[in-house]
């Protein structure tokens, strides 16, 4: 164990430009799975155990949902109904007149449910990961150790776990949170995303951070991605004054996004939904650089009629008249199967029918939304961009572009997420009006690393020259052909990053609203000449890493070219 | 035995929030109550994991049933509720 009177210095994927000081509270680590050995008490014991614990849980988890209040309130209800289920006590029961132990009945009972509604889909398989929780607690009961899940101590604490599930992250007062580190996970993991959404200081992926102990002292530094624990007086002292000189300077810089000599680069929003348009606008975006219609689709099972696509696209549209939205026609596959477009079994579903490839194997679903999004354009003001997910051939761009100007569409684009479109961006931007580069799916297609994989998730980092000299051949080609190059990537909302990115040939950078403020303040400070030399820094290193690190020590020492 | 049939006006059947609000109308009735989708198996009404395992979308015909002696008013409300749109309320 670390002594508490030692310094230490932990390194991760920095989220944001945030700092913060506090204890450490850790996440307490799953239960193991309880074995499957035959119980050594009469059946009638251990029911009467395996149904005290279910009561009693439910009766905490109430108890818990009523002090939270509002939406937590709602998934805790839900959750106390799912262990006084009469259903599952019937289950527990007979697993338990079978010779196993509460813990090892409780266990599979709510499996063989859990598995049930994974196998349902769609909102069923969301509440999986409620069963999974109310298993556990109830199982924790049995033993009689705490139950795993979100700390809620009193105090304002910095949550240290390997990696966060969306279900926990759901019960987190975030008012307390004022830093979370994770062992485990990239820039792309949920954590990461939520912190950039909720703009909490974040570093993910710093080895070692299992070995903070609760109560510890830690400086949690976004900016540099370091976690200093147990830090000497002098440093507490020092991270306190420049907290209080950030609280003291204005607000972020507003206004559009450019770096320091007057180069332009618009800053837009990824939206999920038209209702987030107006925090969008309210937080600074130029536009929409990234509109995910995916949430029209998702509880369906048929899709859904142009009329009713219209009528969501003509209130997006209307909340930015004069400015540029950026569509993206339904990207279906892989992480969110539909099932009127995605209905066989794929061994690798990132590597199948997915994106355009779904859409063209479906034309009519690909038309009824063209026309929607061209109908809504013709009533509304804004500047409409439609482009096409996860194309990889030149093929496939003029295939989509044709049928988007047959339909009425005027500005059509492809989106780059496979290798192959980024090596030839030259010959797809010859036909397309623009390209936006996904980083996200492009690092996990050029490192070969499924995204939703937390095993490999160190591999999922956009900083990687490899990923990056992709970004510099379509940046190079938009150049060339006067045709504009986004980011609406993860990568887009990393400062630095998108500093580097600019250096790169990207035009404009799109990203959740949360992070405009920060990626506006960053770009404010350096040259386009600047931007290009860490863009050649980073491209010259050989791991993410050093890429990161190079242009980190590089904006410190500024270079004697730049003014 | 007393029964009713109902058909699903629910437009996304009996899951999710329709399936609580109907599970837990039943628990509050306080009668035991079993339903089943079409002809195949009768499960306890007021088990949302049991409801939800029946996967019933809109339109299909449910049985609710109870051996209850006083279950002909609580049948008549819940074949009602089963009729109505829950989603849009």
């Amino acid at each position: 164990m670390p002594s508490s009177s030692a310094t230490t210095l932990l390194h991760g994927a920095g989220i944001g430009r945030g700092l913060a000081i506090g204890p450490v509270v850790r996440m307490p680590a799953p239960l193991p799975e309880p074995e499957a050995t035959p119980s050594t008490l009469t059946p009638a014991a251990e029911l009467d155990r395996a149904s005290a614990a279910l009561q009693a849980t439910a009766a905490d988890i109430r108890a818990r949902g009523e002090r939270a209040g509002g939406t937590a309130h709602d998934v805790l209800e839900a959750q106390a109904f799912m262990a006084e289920d009469p259903t599952l006590a019937d289950d527990v029961e007979a697993r338990v007149q079978g010779g196993l132990t509460a813990e090892r009945a409780v266990f599979e009972a709510f499996a063989s449910f859990r598995d049930l509604l994974v196998s349902m889909g769609g909102y069923m398989a969301e509440r999986a990961t409620d069963l999974n929780d109310v298993s556990q607690r109830v199982v924790a009961n049995l033993r009689g150790v705490p139950a795993p899940g979100i700390p809620d101590p009193d105090f304002a604490f910095v949550l240290v776990a390997s990696d966060l599930a969306p279900a926990d992250t759901a019960l987190l007062d975030l008012d307390k949170v004022l830093a979370l580190v994770t062992s485990e996970g990239g820039p792309t993991s949920h954590t990461a995303i939520l912190a950039r959404d909720k703009a909490i200081v974040a570093v993910v992926g710093a080895a070692g951070a299992l070995e903070l102990t609760d109560g510890q002292t830690v400086i949690v530094d976004a900016s540099t991605g370091s976690i200093t624990a147990s830090p000497s007086d002098d440093e507490v002292t020092r991270a306190e004054q420049t907290l209080a000189e950030r609280k003291a300077r204005p607000v972020a810089p507003t206004g559009a996004g450019r770096l320091a000599d007057g180069t332009t680069v618009p800053l837009l929003a990824n939206l999920g939904s038209a209702d987030a348009a107006a925090d969008a606008v309210a937080k600074g975006a130029e536009g929409v650089g990234l509109f995910r219609t995916e949430f029209l689709f998702l509880d369906s099972t048929s899709a859904p009629s142009v009329e009713a696509q219209q009528e969501q696209y003509t209130k997006l549209l209307a909340a930015f008249p004069g400015k540029k939205v950026v569509v993206r026609a339904l990207d279906a596959g892989a992480d969110k199967p539909l099932s009127f477009l995605n209905d066989s079994d794929e061994e690798n579903p990132a590597l199948g029918l997915r994106g355009l490839r779904a859409l063209r194997a479906n034309e009519q679903i690909l038309r009824d939304q063209l026309t929607a999004l061209a109908n809504a354009a013709a009533v509304t003001e804004a500047d409409l961009w439609v482009m096409a997910p996860m194309v990889s051939t030149v093929e496939e761009t003029r295939y989509f572009t044709a049928l988007g100007r047959e339909l009425g569409l005027n500005t059509l684009g492809v989106m780059v997420e496979v290798p192959s479109a980024a090596l030839l961006a030259d010959r797809i931007l010859a036909d397309a009006d623009f390209a936006s580069i996904g980083t996200n799916d492009l690092t996990q297609y050029t490192l070969a690393a499924d995204r939703l994989l937390g095993s490999v998730a160190a591999f999922q980092d956009p900083w990687h020259p490899a990923v990056l000299r992709l970004v510099g051949e379509v940046g190079r080609a938009g150049q060339t052909l006067g045709k504009p190059v986004g980011v609406c990537g993860e990568a887009a909302a990393d400062p630095l990053l998108a500093v580097v990115l600019t250096g790169l040939g990207v035009t404009s950078l799109s990203m959740s609203p949360a992070a405009l403020a920060d990626v506006r303040a960053e770009l404010a400070l350096y040259t386009l000449e600047q931007a290009q030399e860490f863009a050649a820094l980073a491209l010259a290193a050989n791991s993410a890493f050093e890429a990161r690190a190079a242009v980190l020590e590089a904006t410190t020492a500024p270079s004697e070219r730049s003014v | 035995m007393t029964e009713r049939t109902a058909q699903i006006a629910s437009s996304h059947g009996l899951h999710a929030r329709p399936a609580s609000l109907f599970t837990q109308a039943v628990a509050k009735s306080g009668v035991k109550v079993n339903i089943a989708k079409g002809d195949g198996k009768a499960v306890n009404a007021a088990s949302i994991l049991g409801v939800i395992s029946l996967g019933i979308e809109s339109g299909d015909t449910v049985t609710i049933s109870s051996d209850d002696a006083n279950a002909d008013a609580i049948l008549d409300d819940l074949a009602a509720m089963l009729g109505r749109d829950l989603d849009a309320e």
